[in-house]
């Protein structure tokens, strides 16, 4: 988006043909969780494809967002301006954030592709700050990618959509990524 | 040893008296107990929300007749409709029979709303049209006497208000020298209309007071939103140089205020000559395609908005480039609710542009939002520190856009009212 500092990229990882069977892309998944609760955002920009696109919807319905308001609409640009936001030390909502726990299960294929698949879950999560916990739950739709070029895991995501059962309603600020 | 409890009063002993509201505001200070003392909110909801004109919906989130909304008046929830005749009702959501809410949806399209405890409906404009086994009351029931109470309703430049009181003056007097700043906002719509096009909603455990000072408050900007600035390339970070740039803050009345933060951008249909910002040159070449060239810039200019916040006392702010709506829940809860403004029927990219722009600073994830949020937080659980302490609003002379001046004029305002 105009105005985002533009941050040094890594190499766009390669696509090839190979599927991604279930169990390999909920092997995935819980890593990119056990990322995002650790914060290791570095990491974590490291799973997605260039042109991967980071979603957290306002509205539950309908797959239009570039059209409508988005709590997150992060092309590559935007996340690396956000990882660097969080670990600026410059925030006081994220410095430091809440504490988070996620889970994630209830894996169902959408569609397998012969170079990926399309999935859906469920995320719970937990934060914690000064004297409140609260929880977080969403349904969560995946498009993973072949992607050899991904140290260890061969897997990229190109898709990441974040639907909170209250997304159109009061939420609060959140320090950290979903 | 046990030790026996002190026995309880028969009675609960008497309330203390009434905070004497006039000692808690000075020209430069306000007591800390406006932030914490639930009996000062109570008093609010009826000396302020149930007395002025309380903002309830802008004008393009009901185009159509049938179409309707549900908002607050204070902490009172109500449900904004639009008639078949076009004209505005605001309603009190709640059944004239036993209570129950007869509209539970944020936002839709009805002709009728039915109490699903009882089966009484009504109309878009209030009146009861249909009450279930109706032979079981006497002959002395009336429809007429049961409609939802309607509120008075008033319009400015699409902004609509509402308030429970009938002798109140007009909305554009209460508005005064608020009027010509909101006529300088809806430029933004670059010559085509404003459209509210979707919110972001979020909660703070703090006073809404702490909310209504920061729409005013330009020096906490280059601190609190560093990890904003620092995010944006230098030619952006410029424009967002709001203490640098020669603004300035007026008390409008009322409680109203202006805040200038980028006097370039106060009136967008001027110096529409000037260059083309590099970060808007990939869609103004995008807009050539399809519009001629005066047009595009005029789109250009708007779609980063205005260069000012408007501050309406007590619930609203037009601010840069979008709607700022907050809404008292708790003496130490309020909900914010950041509205999005597009150009209906204006280039899907320059609104898409416009989108984005909103997304990176606002909403839960925004990259300034969820620091105002901490930030007012951290206001109110310090203000459990020091009761007897004031918060200090004495900072600021003539045209210095950080100067106080705003929450000054809205302190005044809430003095009068409170008082009243």
């Amino acid at each position: 988006m105009s105005g985002v500092r533009r941050y040094a990229r890594a190499a766009t990882a390669a696509t090839s043909v190979a599927g991604i069977s279930l169990q390999e892309a909920t092997q995935f998944i819980w890593l990119e969780a056990d990322l995002l609760d650790s914060q290791d955002y570095m990491a974590w920009l490291a799973l997605w494809t260039g042109e991967g696109r980071y979603v957290i919807p306002v509205d539950r319905a309908g797959d239009d967002h570039a059209d409508r308001l988005n709590v997150v609409y992060d092309d590559r640009a935007m996340r690396e301006a956000r990882v660097q936001r969080l670990q600026s030390g410059l925030s006081m909502s994220a410095s430091p954030s809440a504490r988070t726990v996620r889970t994630v299960s209830r894996f169902r294929v959408l569609r397998e592709h012969k170079d990926g698949t399309h999935l859906r879950c469920a995320q719970h999560l937990v934060e914690y700050k000064y004297d409140r916990t609260r929880m977080l739950a969403a349904d969560v739709t995946y498009r993973l990618v072949r992607a050899e070029a991904q140290a260890g895991t061969g897997i990229a995501i190109h898709e990441k959509v974040v639907r909170l059962i209250n997304s159109d309603d009061a939420l609060f600020g959140m320090g950290y990524l979903l | 040893m046990t030790v026996q409890p002190a026995p309880r009063p028969a009675t609960d002993p008497s309330p203390p008296a009434a905070p004497d509201f006039g000692s808690l505001v000075r020209e430069d200070r306000v007591h800390t107990s406006l932030y914490t003392d639930p009996r000062i909110f109570a008093t609010e909801m009826d000396k302020i929300f149930a007395n002025t004109w309380v903002w309830v919906a802008h004008a393009s989130e009901i185009p159509a007749p049938g179409n309707f909304k549900t908002a607050h008046v204070g902490t009172q929830p109500v449900i904004v409709t639009r008639a078949p005749d076009g004209r505005v009702h605001v309603l009190l959501n709640r059944c004239r029979h036993r209570a129950g809410s007869v509209c539970e949806q944020r936002a839709g399209k009805a002709s009728v709303f039915v109490c699903p405890y009882h089966g009484w409906s009504y109309d878009l404009t209030g009146r009861l049209r249909g009450v279930p086994h109706a032979s079981g009351y006497d002959a002395s029931f009336d429809k007429k006497d049961f409609p939802l109470v309607n509120l008075r309703v008033e319009e400015y430049a699409g902004l609509i208000f509402a308030t429970l009181r009938a002798d109140i003056q007009p909305l554009e007097a209460h508005l005064g020298r608020a009027c010509k700043w909101i006529d300088l906002f809806m430029k933004q719509g670059a010559g085509f209309p404003i459209k509210a096009g979707g919110a972001h909603r979020f909660r703070f455990r703090g006073n809404w007071k702490i909310q209504l000072e920061n729409t005013t408050d330009a020096y906490h900007f280059p601190i609190v939103h560093r990890s904003f600035l620092t995010s944006l390339d230098g030619e952006t970070e410029k424009v967002f140089d709001v203490l640098g740039q020669g603004g300035w803050v007026e008390d409008l009345g009322n409680g109203h205020s202006v805040m200038v933060m980028i006097p370039d951008l106060v009136d967008l249909e001027h110096n529409l000559e000037a260059p083309i910002p590099e970060r808007f040159q990939a869609l103004a070449d995008e807009l050539a395609l399809e519009h001629p060239p005066e047009q595009v810039r005029r789109i250009v200019r708007a779609v980063g908005g205005s260069g000012f916040n408007v501050n309406i006392f007590p619930n609203i702010a037009c601010s840069m480039a979008f709607f700022r709506v907050l809404r008292p829940v708790a003496v130490d809860e309020t909900e914010i609710t950041h509205m999005v403004i597009t150009m209906d029927g204006g280039p899907p990219a320059a609104n898409r542009a416009r989108l984005r722009l909103h997304e990176h600073f606002q909403g839960p994830m925004g990259f300034g939002s969820p620091d105002d949020a901490e930030g007012w937080e951290r206001v109110q659980r310090g203000a459990a520190a020091g009761t007897d302490l004031w918060v200090m609003l004495n900072r600021g002379k003539e045209r210095d856009v950080s100067a106080e001046t705003g929450m000054r004029a809205a302190y005044q305002m809430w003095r009068r009212m409170m008082m009243a």
